[in-house]
């Protein structure tokens, strides 16, 4: 090689044995992002974790808008689970500003944040069934799906993009019959669950494909900081729900699912069983929900928040999702950083498929629970 | 007043379809006949019926349904209607396209969906030719660095090797295209092309995911070729007969499924993988390789892919019902045509018709193709409704089942034929023989 390289450019000498592949940004099994993988027949050599396609700057965004502006645009990362990742910003920001929230408007963010979190459980499930090409498991949920987006739309107004926990509580209060019609609802979609475990779960060739392939040990899930489904496949009992109660979550009775395999199979399964106490969760809120009052706290017009710093953290979709927010006696927040369980938990890619097969990648890939959006911010 | 033609007139309408009538006329006389009769002069003429197909005489035939119709029952005798129209291309064609629009439909009711609604006004009958026409009129790209020829020639390939497999299938007594006596070999031999297929045009096309796609299709295919040559082995020891019709006809009193049952199930599994149907769909795998070997293609070319896929899918459930499932044989539920037409005519009021070769088919045959085309359906149902139950495997499991567990059973298999040949329970022919 005669020609002279810039500096900082190396040429990479790779075995003739392996090959390259670029899975993504333009692969039907990619997402947002893109994979390096290096092959060796049919074996994995490496990968590489390229993400950052759809970063969008919405930390700095924040620093520009005032505590009210800044809720539309930080739901966007995941507009799936919009109501879990708006959860830790509205708790900050009631530190920050010292807002009472009335009980009424905490059971309500409850029921909202559980039935956004089976939304968004059924996404990632109707994808993962389809990258594995069981195409019934992408009809099935997408359909289910419409069971929450419905009774979040009679809640919100919006079927997507919610907005509806403000700091100082909700946005608006329940319709008339919601109660009625949730539990209805939560009824029949627990019916409806457990038709996916004989078609899909208990299904011979789904366990031949995702059992014993793509292990995390329980001590490497807590090496690599992995979170959510991931590390509680990994056999660690850790939920923010349970461990940190925020809101009414103390006084509901649920569950944290874990499971000790660590393989992908154990990952695929968890959110699965989750939705199980999601909807557990949603029939005790609505139970124990005062019936009448306030659901929102007045805040003054365009709120300082003091010389103040505030983390707080819930458990989403995917994960913890944290918020620290730093105040400087202005409207507009001096820094809000979103550390999120999607960007956490693809850290421990580049080890699971290391040695795997390639026929494993879309298996370990999507069952790391990633959502190559909210990764990028 | 209509808004679509203020202007109509009645008289103008009528002097301009006169008009149109002469100019067609006129040139049809002038320039059409001339023409015709200058390509006549340079192209024989068929003979039917011991005539000669002058256009002449043609046209009389045409005049005269009762004279049109030993014409078209000759025809329906030569090769070229069994190539082109019934036991061939265009039957098979035809299931096939029924059964695209069947799968459509049939998945979409596993997955809570409707599926094609709207094409065609009734339940979206016309979905199929839609698409057909899309892929048609799509640009067809073809990579810079791909070897051109080659690639060209899959898409043509897979189809020829497809239509060959159809050719060889017996639908009724005595109406197949090809009767080899070792048409059985001649279906191994055909077989075997299509992992040489996909491995050229997978090379030819020069990306990745073809060439992975590729190798993959060949690894499968070879693996889950040995057990379905073993597995129909079973049916030959117990009918004696390579000749695909034969061993139908061994099957009047009992399918031969009866009494080699794991052979047929073994020979089930291995068409799922010759198909690359879920859950062997590996080398199309579209979350791992995009599209396999066939990422590369695009507009009509990959239509053809398709096109020689539902082929290959008739063809597998036909040979499945030849050789298992007793092929025609049936009771008779055809009724048989009436004889008094032919030799009395029918009379509507004055006028008396007389068909004088009007059974175009026997009785025997429609009979059989009826038994013929509900069964092999029956078949392509039961192929087509893994693909909304099972998730794709993945290739070593794939392949470990090839290897080591169907050819197990395959074996397992020929020694139950054997053991019932030496038993003496069947000989050669048939039980009863």
């Amino acid at each position: 090689m005669t020609t002279q390289l810039p500096p900082g450019m190396h040429l990479e000498t790779v075995d003739d044995k392996i090959m390259t592949l670029n899975v993504g940004p333009q692969h039907p099994g990619s997402g947002h992002m893109r994979l390096i993988i290096k092959v060796d027949g049919d074996y994995i050599v490496s990968c590489d974790p390229d993400p950052g396609y759809v970063h969008r700057g919405e930390e700095k965004m924040a620093e520009y808008r005032n505590y009210i502006q800044n809720i539309p645009h930080l739901e966007r990362p995941v507009i799936h689970d919009s109501s879990n990742i708006l959860y830790p910003y509205c708790l900050g920001v009631e530190e920050l500003l010292g807002i009472e929230v009335p009980e009424r408007a905490k059971y309500i963010r409850v029921i909202a944040a559980e039935l956004n979190r089976c939304v968004y459980i059924l996404y990632w499930l109707a994808i993962y069934g389809i990258f594995l090409g069981h195409s019934t498991m992408f009809m099935w949920p997408a359909g289910d799906r419409e069971l929450f987006i419905d009774l979040l739309e009679a809640m919100s107004g919006a079927r997507v993009t919610h907005a509806y926990l403000v700091p100082g509580g909700v946005r608006n209060d329940l319709p008339s019959n919601f109660e009625e019609r949730c539990l209805r609802q939560v009824a029949y979609f627990e019916k409806r669950l457990k038709e996916y475990e004989d078609i899909f779960y208990q299904n011979p060739l789904l366990k031949a494909r995702t059992e014993g392939s793509g292990i995390l040990s329980r001590t490497d899930a807590i090496r690599l900081g992995t979170t959510g489904s991931v590390l509680r496949a990994s056999g660690v009992d850790f939920d923010v729900r349970k461990k940190e109660p925020y809101d009414v979550y103390e006084n509901l009775d649920f569950q944290t699912v874990v499971m000790k395999e660590g393989d992908s199979y154990a990952r695929s399964r968890i959110p699965y069983l989750e939705m199980f106490e999601s909807c557990r969760i949603i029939k005790d809120a609505l139970k124990k929900m005062p019936k009448s009052g306030s659901v929102r706290t007045k805040l003054k017009p365009n709120p300082k928040g003091g010389n103040d710093e505030v983390y707080r953290r819930v458990e989403s979709g995917r994960g913890a999702i944290g918020y620290y927010i730093v105040s400087n006696n202005r409207p507009e927040p001096y820094r809000v950083k979103i550390s999120v369980g999607s960007f956490r938990n693809l850290i421990c890619m580049p080890y699971l498929l290391k040695g795997e097969k390639l026929g494993n990648m879309p298996a370990v890939y999507w069952g790391l629970n990633y959502w190559p959006v909210e990764a990028d911010r | 007043m209509s808004t679509i033609a203020p202007q109509f007139r009645l008289s103008r309408f009528i002097a301009s379809l006169f008009d149109l009538i002469f100019w067609v006329l006129l040139i049809f006389s002038l320039v059409g006949l001339p023409i015709v009769f200058i390509i006549l002069f340079y192209i024989k003429l068929p003979i039917i019926n011991g005539q000669l197909m002058t256009p002449y005489l043609s046209m009389t035939w045409m005049a005269d349904p009762s004279r049109t119709l030993p014409i078209v029952k000759n025809f329906i005798h030569t090769t070229i209607f069994r190539v082109m129209v019934f036991p061939g291309f265009g039957f098979a064609a035809l299931l096939a396209a029924a059964t695209i629009f069947v799968e459509r439909k049939f998945l979409a009711k596993i997955q809570l969906r409707v599926g094609p609604l709207y094409c065609g006004k009734i339940e979206g009958i016309l979905q199929l030719m839609g698409d057909g026409f899309k892929l048609m009129s799509k640009e067809i790209i073809i990579p810079a660095k791909a070897d051109k020829p080659i690639f060209w020639m899959g898409p043509l390939l897979f189809v020829g090797a497809a239509g060959a497999f159809v050719s060889l299938i017996p639908v009724a007594p005595g109406w197949v295209v090809a009767n080899p006596n070792v048409g059985l070999l001649a279906v191994f031999a055909v077989i075997g092309f299509f992992p040489i297929i996909a491995v050229l045009t997978a090379w030819a096309a020069n990306s990745k995911w073809t060439f992975i796609g590729g190798l993959r299709a060949l690894h499968q295919m070879v693996a889950f070729e040995i057990p379905l040559i073993l597995s129909l082995l079973g049916v030959v020891i117990l009918s004696g007969s390579l000749n695909l019709s034969q061993i139908v006809e061994s099957q009047q009193h009992f399918w031969w499924i009866t009494f080699v049952p794991i052979g047929a199930i073994v020979f089930f599994i291995t068409i799922f993988a010759e198909l690359e149907r879920i859950p062997f769909d590996l080398p199309e795998a579209e979350s791992e390789i995009v599209a396999g070997w066939l990422t590369e293609f695009s507009g009509m070319m990959y239509g053809l892919i398709q096109l020689g896929t539902y082929l290959k899918l008739y063809a597998f459930a036909g040979l499945f019902v030849v050789l298992f499932l007793g092929g025609w044989n049936g009771p008779m539920v055809w009724p048989p045509f009436p004889q008094d037409i032919i030799t009395n005519g029918i009379t509507i009021g004055p006028v008396t018709a007389k068909f004088p070769g009007l059974p175009l088919f026997d009785q025997q045959m429609l009979n059989g193709t009826l038994w013929f085309v509900i069964k092999t359906v029956g078949v392509i149902l039961l192929i087509l409704l893994p693909r909304g139950v099972f998730p794709r495997v993945r290739m070593d499991i794939a392949l470990h089942t090839g290897w080591y567990k169907l050819i197990g059973l395959a074996f397992i298999n020929i020694f139950i034929a054997l053991g019932l040949l030496y038993a003496g329970v069947l000989g050669p022919g048939g039980l009863l023989q």
